[in-house]
């Protein structure tokens, strides 16, 4: 019988250190923490040291010291008597304004354009095919600056728009659009508005809340609501009912010309028009061709099935090709979205007050403080950034496929 | 079955009918028409509305742009030529007419020496020959006055070739150091030379003595040649730790800690001793006269090569098993892709000199293109990264299963198929990287935006935009066009799978 024997006892060698893989990791990563270490320590001594030699510190005081500067698109309420800390919050508002609203448009006219572009009509098609090319292979600040030459150069004067000018006012004499702005009519908030809103906002929770029953009903019991004319009614008809009833508590100021420029109505500067439409045009091309290809990556056999099933073709795309699509385009959606916020700090081409322009820009430049400053503006755009993605990766997992 | 039939077939075809043509409306252009314009009525609406935008489209936009002013000096001149034709609209395309060298180089400046004594040297024997016009003899406004008269003498074509000589040949290197990485049918030697083309690029471009791109080639030649070497005895480890030596002793100065100078670095001294024997060299050009399409190739180009290592390794890193790796790369990725270009470029031109060791100051364009870069890296990570995850798990598995290390499975195994998977994103980074470019202008580098700015503020051509952006969106376009169809072509060539 053979004896068993004891494995010779291991003795921890120092060799093991470089030679054993179990030991190896834990050495590099020693080592690359030194590293870190000591380039982390140089780099804080050589700001210090720089900045001493500069006879500067690093203090966040000048956030709460005047400003001086006017703001020419505010969200709330700004003089530049006000603070540098509610200047940076006015441009950080007006950032997050035209980052959302471009979304939203780039969203609409991007899926318009995907699937327009694989629609069979040869014309429709090779017409988006140009479009996307054109927007994807060219620099966004070239679009930004065209739409804004657009804006200025292209559109009449206000006194245009007198009596027997060149220009005209659009939608019922409400719109105007001149090289000065965009003039749209401004809503007054009467008593009982207050009202109408909350109703309006009460259908809206009502629609959602009738596309949840709506859908538990159909896998429960496989009957199917008219969804979309039901919402299109709670949409509309509380809303307006309550508006009537309440005898028509809002009312629009429409725009007039008066001497050589409008007055009333609400002015969108030809800044932010331009830098919507730019970013929102450009953002289009690459969810654009997302779309595109969420659709394409759904194999035609799915299509089949539901057609061999009786499927109608309108429910077949909302039930089984949409959902399925959606998996593949919302992950480079989500950074589609975020390249959009980030490629409004382009607003600095058209002088459009984002909170680079503000807090970045001015304030850095009346207070010397760039240091500061910038690590603010880094932290903004990071934080916005983690925000949308994490809200995003939350519905991502909402539609994910689950797998087991 | 009814008694009467003798046969019950009552007629059989004996011979086969020849093919009929297809019905008229099945065939050729009509069967496209019909397929693809008029299929339904509401493509049929769809195709009309689409015809009638492109027509309007072009109405508008083609009289504007084949009946431009080609030649004139000025807006308001192109403005009367245009109206004497009695023309609406017409285009001024001789601001490009004018101004395309500009856009194209920026400031950068000519070769005045070589274009007076090809093209113009009865002018220059008169004014006393080369030496004395370039090397003294005339003081500064009349040499001005000299170069200037010259110019308008020549033309565009002329200067654009012979002019600026230097960034067109160093564009032509680019194209041969290119070709080979980018088709593989082309011999392996050109390699050798893709690998000299920065040293020779740099030359060229930024000009200054012979020597130092050739020693700072040598020395980072002798630093691998070292590292090898002693890497064949001692295993990579040993190999990485002497190159790294080699490298500090020939370029660093390691132990100037210790107070011991004099005897490192070698590269300095060496090249005064060569500069002293055989002063050969171009006349050195600043990075500050640097612009135009120019400046947004170099930029390109740099943060393309240089970024695709380095976020190849962030990739790598994130997907480490070590933590503390791991974790700086996700922060490193994370921290750069949150934050927009434009804030890092403002970094870089306000910030940077903080972080470095006092009185360090380095140029604006380096600091760009090593901002660009970073930037880039940690785009190209997360593309990587994406490859690395696509790759099914039983490739990792059969890499450690031969008994490969960790960077031989990674170069001979994983990073081949992740790449080839990652292909379509990293072009697009590129592309990206290559448009984001124009930013520049905002830090105060003359790149082809900018230059439209600066030319609109003269007073010929203020007023001017159209004209301007459309060239130099042409110009972004064709190369990003290309780059993304050589990404499809590249997507083709690597498909192995039989689909």
């Amino acid at each position: 019988m053979a004896e068993a024997t004891d494995p010779p006892r291991e003795t921890f060698r120092l060799s093991q250190l470089l030679y054993d893989a179990r030991y190896r990791s834990m050495t590099i990563q020693v080592v690359a923490a030194i590293l870190i270490m000591l380039l982390l320590v140089e780099l804080v001594d050589n700001t210090v040291t720089n900045l001493a030699a500069l006879g500067k510190d690093i203090r966040f005081g000048f956030l709460w010291t005047t400003a001086g500067y006017d703001i020419n698109q505010q969200l709330i309420p700004f003089t530049s008597q006000d603070t540098h800390a509610r200047a940076a919050l006015v441009g950080i508002l007006n950032t997050l304004l035209v980052a959302f609203l471009g979304c939203i448009l780039a969203t609409v006219i991007g899926v318009l354009a995907g699937v327009l572009r694989l629609s069979k009509n040869w014309v429709v098609a090779k017409i988006m095919t140009f479009y996307v090319e054109a927007m994807r292979n060219t620099p966004l600040l070239i679009w930004i600056l065209i739409v804004f030459a657009v804006m200025t150069e292209a559109t009449p004067q206000p006194r245009e728009f007198r009596e027997g000018g060149s220009a005209s006012m659009i939608l019922w004499d409400s719109v105007a659009i001149s090289n000065r702005g965009v003039y749209i009519p401004r809503p007054i908030w009467a008593e009982g508005s207050g009202l109408v809103v909350a109703v309006f906002v009460l259908s809206i929770i009502g629609i959602f809340v009738l596309r949840h029953v709506a859908r538990k009903r159909q896998q429960d019991t496989g009957q199917i609501l008219p969804v979309f004319r039901l919402s299109l009614a709670l949409f509309f008809v509380p809303a307006l009912l309550a508006y009537f009833l309440l005898g028509r508590p809002i009312t629009l100021e429409l725009p007039e010309l008066g001497g050589f420029n409008f007055n009333g109505g609400i002015q969108i500067r030809n800044s932010f028009i331009a830098l919507w439409l730019a970013l929102s045009l450009y953002t289009s091309a690459f969810i654009a061709e997302i779309v595109r290809s969420g659709i394409l990556a759904i194999s035609k056999g799915q299509t089949e099935a539901a057609f061999a099933l009786g499927v109608q073709p309108n429910r077949t795309m909302q039930l089984i090709i949409l959902p399925q699509a959606l998996r593949v385009i919302i992950p480079p959606l989500i950074s589609q979205y975020l390249n959009l916020t980030k490629n409004s700090s382009l607003a600095i081409a058209v002088g459009y007050m984002d909170v680079r322009s503000t807090l970045g820009g001015i304030t850095i430049n009346q207070t010397g403080r760039e240091l500061e400053g910038m690590l603010l503006l880094g932290i903004f755009y990071l934080i916005t950034s983690l925000i949308i993605s994490a809200l995003m990766n939350l519905y991502n997992s909402s539609v994910k496929l689950k797998e087991r | 079955m009814s008694a009467g039939r003798t046969d019950p077939v009552a007629f059989v075809r004996r011979e086969m009918l020849a093919p009929a043509a297809p019905p008229p409306g099945q065939v050729g252009v009509i069967r496209w028409v019909r397929e693809n314009l008029v299929s339904s009525w509401f493509n049929a609406i769809l195709t009309a509305l689409s015809l009638y935008a492109i027509r309007y489209v072009l109405s508008g936009v083609l009289p504007w742009t084949l009946n431009g002013v080609w030649n004139a000096t000025s807006l308001n001149e192109c403005r009367e030529i245009r109206d004497a034709r009695g023309l609406e609209t017409a285009a001024c395309w001789a601001v490009i007419n004018e101004r395309w060298l500009q856009i194209l180089f920026g400031f950068y400046p000519t070769d005045d020496r070589l274009l007076a004594t090809l093209f113009y040297s009865d002018a220059l024997a008169a004014a006393g020959g080369a030496d004395a016009v370039f090397n003294g003899g005339l003081n500064a406004t009349q040499r001005v006055e000299f170069v200037s008269g010259m110019k308008n003498e020549l033309s565009n074509g002329l200067i654009f070739l012979f002019g600026y000589w230097r960034p067109l040949l160093a564009l032509a290197c680019l194209v041969v150091a290119v070709a080979p990485i980018l088709y593989s049918s082309l011999p392996r030697v050109l390699l050798l030379f893709s690998l000299a083309f920065p040293f020779v690029a740099f030359f060229l471009l930024w000009g200054g003595s012979v020597w130092l791109p050739l020693l700072v080639a040598l020395g980072l030649l002798a630093t691998m040649l070292i590292g090898r070497a002693v890497g064949a005895r001692f295993g990579m480890l040993g190999g990485s730790l002497a190159g790294i030596a080699a490298f500090l002793v020939i370029f660093m100065n390691p132990l100037s800690f210790l107070g011991v100078t004099g005897l490192f670095p070698l590269l300095p001294k060496v090249l005064g001793v060569m500069d002293s024997i055989l002063p050969w060299g171009l006349s050195a050009i600043p990075s500050d006269q640097f612009g135009g399409f120019m400046l947004a190739i170099i930029i390109g180009t740099s943060g393309i090569v240089l970024s695709l290592p380095l976020g190849i390794v962030l990739a790598l890193g994130r997907q480490s098993s070590m933590p503390l790796i791991q974790w700086v790369c996700v922060t490193f990725i994370e921290v750069i892709r949150g934050v927009p270009l434009i804030v890092w470029l403002f970094t870089a031109s306000l910030l940077l000199n903080y972080f470095l060791p006092p009185g360090t100051s380095f140029d604006l364009l380096l600091r760009v293109i090593i901002m660009v870069t970073l930037f880039a890296s940690a785009y190209i990570a997360e593309v990587v990264r994406g490859g690395l995850a696509a790759l099914p798990k039983g490739q990792y598995e059969a890499a450690d299963s031969l008994g490969l290390d960790y960077w031989k499975s990674m170069r001979l195994i994983v990073l081949p198929q992740a790449l080839k998977i990652s292909i379509p994103g990293i072009v697009n980074t590129f592309i990206g990287l290559f448009k984001d470019t124009t930013l520049v202008v905002f830090i105060g580098l003359r790149d082809p935006l900018g230059l439209t700015n600066a030319i609109r503020a003269t007073a010929e051509w203020n007023g001017i935009y159209w004209e301007l952006y459309i060239f130099v969106g042409l110009l972004f376009f064709t190369f990003c066009f290309f780059m993304s169809r050589y990404s499809m072509y590249l997507e083709q060539r690597l498909r192995t799978d039989h689909r």
